[in-house]
C-alpha cells in the first residue's frame, strides 16, 4: 500500500494549514515592522521630524532677524543677554547682540543642509563608483579599488583645509569638499555588496536564462543595493555635520553672516568663561539631539533591513 | 547501570514569537560500548537533545528532566563539574568541520589544550599524544602537519581531526551530531568506517545523530526515531529496518531512493514539518499520517512494546498489523 | 608572508609620492604662493627660497628638487612665514607634543574601548551591556570639538581641578583633558565594534566546540574569541588614527598645546605653504606607515590572508 494519503488526510492537512495561517511577508513590510518595533529608532525619527520643523519653520516664531545686531546689548551680555521670554530672545543673545534663537534656527538649517547634501554627494558618487567596480570585476575592479585605497591614506582633512584656504570659502566649496571626503567609504561598501549580489544564485540564474545585463542590474542588483545605501546614507549625514562643524570650529567654514551649529558652538565655547553658558548650551543641545536622532534612525534601519546584524 | 540515562527531557526556547518546544518528553538510555542512532528530520529535536546533555543549549533555551551520567544528573551540575564531564567523559563532534575548528589556531594548539587542561600534561607531551591520535585517524604525515591551520586541510580530514580531538581524553561516550552531512559521499563512508574502528578499539559508546538512514544501517546497533520532539519508535536497527512498525519510520524507509527497484516516482511523506511553537496535544505526526484516527490528535501515544515485535517500542495508536 | 609585506610596502611608496606631488602642485597653483608674484614675500624669505629651489629653473626641476630634498634629506625647506626658521624646525617643535597626547589618546581609546566592548558582549543583555551601549552611543555624538569645551567647562571653570590649556613641557595635568577630549568618540566606536564583533564570534561553531571540550570561559574568551574579535577593530584603527591626527588640530587650537595641528592652522591662515605641505606630507607618511602596521597585524591574526 502506498503512503500517499487518502482524501481524508488531505482535508485534514488543508484544515491544519489554514488554522496555522502562515502569511507571506514582503521584505519592505518586514523591515518596516521591525523598524517600528525598535523604540529608539522611532524616537529618533520623531526627533528628526521635530528638528526639521524647527529648522525650516522655527524662524516664524523668532522675534528678531538672525543678523540683527542689538547694539545696546554688546558688552553687557552676561546680564542683559540672558534667555527670556519677555525680551523675545528665547535663547538669549550672542556676544554681538544677535538673537540666539534665530541664529540657532539658521545654524540648524544650514548644518542639516550641508549634512544631507554632503551625504547625498558622497552616496551618489560612492555607490556608482563601487557598483561599477564590483560589477566589472577583474582588473577594472582591482585598479579602481587600489585608487580608493591610496586616496584613503591621504589625510583628507588637511587637503580640505588646504583647498579651502587656497580656493576660498564658498558654500559650494564646502559642499563639494565635504562630500568628496566620504565617497571613498561608500564606494567600498557598495562594491562589496555588489560582489555579494553578483555571486548569488539568482543572478546566475537570471544570466543563465538569458536576461540582459542591464536588466539584471536594474531588476536585481540595484534593489538589493538600495537597502544598504539607505542605511549608510543615513549614518553618513551626522558624520558630514560633524565634519562641517569641525571646520567651522576652526574658523574655516561657513562665513558670516551665515552660521552653522559648528560655528555657533565654537563661538559659545570661546565665550564660556564669561558666564554666558546659554551661548554654548543651546546650539550644543540641537547638535547632540540631531546626531543622536540620525544615529538611532540609521541603526534602526540597519537592524530592520539586516536582522543578523545585532 | 546504563552509561547515559535520559528521563523525560524537555527543552524549550523562548523567542520573540513565543515558546518553541524543541524536545517534549524524551526518555532513552545507552549502555557502555553501545552504538545508538537518533534519526529524524531537521527540527525533530534530535540535536537539541544532545546539546542539552552537554550543556550547549543557546542562551534562550531551558532543559528540564533528568540526564543521568554515571548516576549524576548533568542538568544540575555546576559549570566546573560540567567542564570536567565534557571531553573527559563525553566527547562531541559537530556537523560542519569547517566552522567547528578554530581557523585562527594551529591544530596542535587546539588539540593540545584539551590534554594540558584536563590531564595536566605539558605542552610537549600533549602535542605528541595528539600526533599519535592523528595517526590513529589516518591523517597522513601527522607529525609535520599538526602545526598547520584548519584551512589547509580538506573537509574529510578536518572531520577526522575533530574526531581525534574529541577522543583525546578517552571519553566513554562520543556524541556525533550529523558528522557526515557536510561531506562527500565517499568521504562519508570513510568517516563511518573510522567510527566503527574507534568503537572496536576504544570501546567508546557512540550516539550518532543523523537524518540519513543510509549510514545508520551498518554502524549502529539500536536506532531511535524522533519527530516533533518526541520519540516515535525505537529498537534494534536491523529489526527496525526490516519491519518498521510506525507510520513515520515506514515513510522514511520508503522515501529512500533505490536503484534496484523500478519505481517511477519518488515516494514522499506528504505535508510539512510541524510548527514547534504550536504542537498538538496528541501525536505530532497526525496531520501527515495515513492511519490517523480518533484518539490521535488529542491523546499522546505512549512508547510501548509493539505487539508481535517485542524488541521494538513504538508510540502509535494504530494497531501494528495495519501499519505496513 | 614576505610576499604580503612586500606588496603592502609597494603600495605605500607611490601613495607617499603622490601626496608629495599633489602638495607641490597645489603650492604652485595657489594664489599668493611664492611662485605667483602677486603677494611679495619678505626679502629674506625670498632669498632663502631662491637659494633652495632656484626659481629660475623650469617647474619640473623645482619639483624634483623638492621631492629629492624631502625623500632623501627629510628636508622640507624654509618656512614662508618665518625668516629664520625652516619647516623642519617647526615640525621638531610641534611634533613631540602631538605625539605625546596622540599616543595616549590612542592607547586609552583602544584599551577602554575593547574592555568595554568585551564586557558588554560577555554580559549580553544585562545592565552592563546596556550601560556600555549607552555610553558608547552617547560618546559618539561627542566629537572632540564638543568634548573639549564641555570638559573645560566642568573641570576648569566649575571644579578648578585641571588647567584649561597650555602644555608646560607635557606635565600630566596638561595632558589629561586633551586626551579625554580626543579619545572619547573613538573609544565609543571601538567599544561598539568590539561588542558586535564579539557577539558574532561567540556564536561561531568553533566556540561551541571549545565549550564542548570543557574549556573554562576565561580561556575561551582569551585564547579562542579575542583574536577574531579584534579583526574588525583592526580595520577601524586605520581610519581612527587618521581621525585622531585630524582631531589633534582642534585639540591644539582649543587647548593651545602647541602641537603641529596648531602650526598647521596658523600656516593655513598665513599662507605659509611650505609648512602646510611639510606637515601634510608628514601626516601622510605616518598614516601610510600606520596602515601598513595594521595590515601586518591583520595577517598575523588571520592565517588565511598570509598565503
Amino acid at each position: 500500500m502506498s503512503l500517499n494519503p487518502d482524501p481524508g488526510t488531505a482535508d485534514r492537512l488543508l484544515a491544519a494549514q489554514a488554522a496555522a495561517e502562515v502569511k507571506g511577508r514582503s521584505l519592505w513590510k518586514d523591515a518596516r515592522q521591525r523598524f517600528m518595533r525598535n523604540r529608539a529608532a522611532t524616537a529618533g525619527l520623531v526627533a528628526l521630524v521635530a528638528i526639521c520643523i524647527f529648522a525650516f519653520f522655527g524662524g516664524f516664531l523668532a522675534q528678531y532677524e538672525p543678523d540683527y545686531v542689538d547694539f545696546s546689548l554688546i558688552g553687557s551680555n552676561a546680564s542683559k543677554g540672558v534667555p527670556s521670554l519677555e525680551t523675545g530672545h528665547y535663547f538669549g543673545t550672542d556676544s554681538s547682540g544677535r538673537d540666539l534663537y534665530a541664529r540657532t534656527v539658521q545654524g540648524t538649517r544650514i548644518s542639516l543642509l550641508v549634512g544631507i547634501v554632503g551625504a547625498g554627494v558622497a552616496v551618489i558618487v560612492g555607490t556608482l563608483y563601487g557598483a561599477i567596480a564590483g560589477y566589472r570585476g577583474g582588473r577594472t575592479d582591482g585598479a579602481m579599488m587600489r585608487t580608493v585605497d591610496i586616496l584613503m591614506s591621504v589625510p583628507y582633512m588637511f587637503v580640505l583645509i588646504l583647498m579651502l584656504v587656497i580656493f576660498g570659502r564658498s558654500i559650494l566649496m564646502l559642499f563639494i569638499g565635504i562630500g568628496l571626503i566620504s565617497w571613498l567609504d561608500m564606494s567600498r561598501i557598495a562594491r562589496g555588496q555588489t560582489l555579494t549580489i553578483k555571486g548569488k544564485e539568482f543572478v546566475e540564474a537570471a544570466h543563465a536564462t538569458g536576461v540582459r545585463p542591464m536588466t539584471i542590474i536594474l531588476r536585481h542588483i540595484v534593489p538589493n543595493l538600495l537597502g544598504l545605501v539607505i542605511v549608510y546614507a543615513t549614518l553618513l549625514v551626522p558624520q558630514m555635520i560633524i565634519t562641517e562643524s569641525f571646520i567651522s570650529f576652526l574658523g574655516l567654514g561657513i562665513q558670516e553672516p551665515n552660521t552653522s551649529l559648528g560655528a555657533l558652538i565654537s563661538n559659545g565655547a570661546s565665550n564660556m568663561q564669561y558666564g554666558v553658558i546659554w551661548q554654548l548650551a543651546f546650539p550644543l543641545f540641537f547638535f547632540v539631539i540631531t546626531l543622536f536622532a540620525f544615529f538611532f534612525v540609521g541603526d534602526g534601519l540597519r537592524d530592520a533591513l539586516d536582522p543578523k546584524d545585532r | 547501570m546504563a552509561l547515559l540515562d535520559i528521563e523525560d527531557l524537555r527543552v524549550t526556547f523562548t523567542t520573540g514569537d513565543g515558546d518553541v518546544n524543541a524536545v517534549n518528553g524524551v526518555s532513552f538510555s545507552i549502555d557502555e560500548g553501545e552504538t545508538l542512532a537518533i534519526v529524524g528530520e531537521s527540527g525533530s529535536g534530535k540535536s537539541q537533545t544532545a546539546f542539552a546533555a552537554m550543556g550547549l543549549l543557546a542562551r534562550n533555551g531551558r532543559a528540564t528532566g533528568q540526564i543521568r551520567y554515571d548516576g549524576r544528573n548533568l542538568l544540575e551540575l555546576k559549570q566546573k563539574e560540567l567542564n570536567r564531564v565534557r571531553s573527559e567523559e563525553i566527547g562531541m563532534i559537530f556537523q560542519d568541520p569547517m566552522t567547528s575548528l578554530n581557523p585562527y589556531m594551529r591544530i596542535s594548539d587546539q588539540m593540545a589544550e584539551v590534554l594540558t587542561l584536563h590531564k595536566g600534561m605539558t605542552k610537549r607531551d600533549a602535542v605528541a599524544e595528539a600526533t599519535k591520535m592523528l595517526d590513529a585517524v589516518k591523517i597522513p604525515d601527522a607529525k609535520n602537519r599538526i602545526t598547520m591551520f584548519p584551512h589547509e586541510f580538506s573537509g574529510g580530514m578536518r572531520q577526522r581531526i575533530m574526531i581525534a580531538m574529541a577522543l583525546l581524553c578517552q571519553p566513554r561516550l562520543l556524541i556525533a551530531d550529523e558528522p557526515t552531512t557536510a561531506l562527500d559521499v565517499t568521504v562519508q563512508a570513510q568517516i563511518m568506517e573510522l567510527m566503527a574502528e574507534i568503537r572496536a578499539e576504544f570501546g567508546t559508546a557512540i550516539i550518532l545523530i543523523t537524518h540519513d538512514l543510509g549510514i545508520v544501517a551498518d554502524t549502529c546497533e539500536r536506532t531511535l526515531v524522533m519527530y516533533g520532539g518526541q520519540i516515535m519508535e525505537t529498537g534494534p536497527t536491523d529489526k527496525l529496518f526490516e519491519r518498521p512498525t510506525h507510520p513515520y519510520t515506514l515513510g522514511l524507509l520508503r522515501a529512500v531512493p533505490r536503484i534496484d527497484r523500478d519505481d517511477e516516482t519518488l515516494s514522499t511523506i506528504a505535508g510539512e514539518p510541524p510548527d514547534m511553537s504550536r504542537l498538538p496535544k496528541g501525536c505530532p505526526f497526525t496531520p501527515r499520517c495515513a492511519w490517523a484516527h480518533g484518539p490521535c490528535p488529542t491523546l499522546r501515544p505512549e512508547l510501548l512494546p509493539a505487539e508481535g515485535y517485542p524488541a521494538i517500542r513504538r508510540a502509535c495508536h494504530a494497531p501494528v498489523e495495519e501499519v505496513k | 608572508m614576505l610576499n604580503y609585506v612586500l606588496r603592502r610596502v609597494a603600495i605605500a611608496v607611490p601613495t607617499i609620492l603622490l601626496l608629495v606631488v599633489i602638495s607641490f602642485v597645489l603650492m604652485y597653483a595657489a594664489p599668493g604662493g611664492p611662485f605667483n608674484s602677486e603677494r611679495p614675500l619678505p626679502a629674506q624669505v625670498m632669498a632663502n627660497i631662491e637659494a633652495r629651489y632656484g626659481l629660475d629653473q623650469p617647474y619640473w626641476k623645482q619639483m624634483t628638487t623638492y621631492i629629492w630634498n624631502v625623500v632623501v634629506h627629510f628636508d622640507f625647506g624654509p618656512s614662508f612665514q618665518y625668516r629664520d626658521r625652516t619647516v623642519n624646525d617647526v615640525i621638531a617643535q610641534g611634533f613631540p607634543v602631538t605625539l605625546t597626547y596622540g599616543f595616549w589618546s590612542f592607547i586609552v581609546a583602544l584599551v577602554v574601548g575593547v574592555s568595554l566592548g568585551v564586557a558588554a558582549a560577555i554580559r549580553h543583555n544585562t545592565w552592563l551591556d546596556y550601560l556600555a551601549v549607552g555610553i558608547s552611543i552617547g560618546a559618539q555624538v561627542l566629537p572632540n570639538f564638543v568634548m573639549a569645551p564641555i570638559l573645560v567647562l566642568v573641570f576648569t571653570l566649575w571644579l578648578g581641578w585641571l588647567p584649561g590649556g597650555g602644555w608646560q613641557g607635557g606635565q600630566i595635568e596638561y595632558i589629561i583633558l586633551p586626551v579625554i577630549a580626543l579619545s572619547t568618540s573613538y573609544m565609543a566606536s571601538i567599544a561598539r565594534i568590539t561588542r558586535s564583533s564579539m557577539l558574532e564570534v561567540m556564536n561561531a561553531g568553533f566556540i561551541r566546540t571549545a565549550r564542548a571540550k570543557g574549556l573554562p570561559t576565561s580561556r575561551i574568551i582569551w585564547k579562542h574569541a579575542l583574536k577574531p574579535t579584534m579583526l574588525p577593530v583592526l580595520s577601524y584603527l586605520g581610519p581612527a588614527f587618521v581621525g585622531m591626527i585630524t582631531g589633534s588640530v582642534i585639540i591644539d587650537v582649543f587647548f593651545s598645546t602647541g602641537g603641529i595641528g596648531q602650526f598647521f592652522v596658523n600656516s593655513a591662515f598665513n599662507r605659509d605653504y611650505s609648512v602646510i605641505m611639510g606637515i601634510t606630507i608628514l601626516v601622510g607618511v605616518l598614516t601610510v606607515t600606520f596602515n601598513l602596521v595594521v595590515d601586518l597585524l591583520y595577517a598575523w591574526i588571520d592565517p588565511k590572508i598570509r598565503y
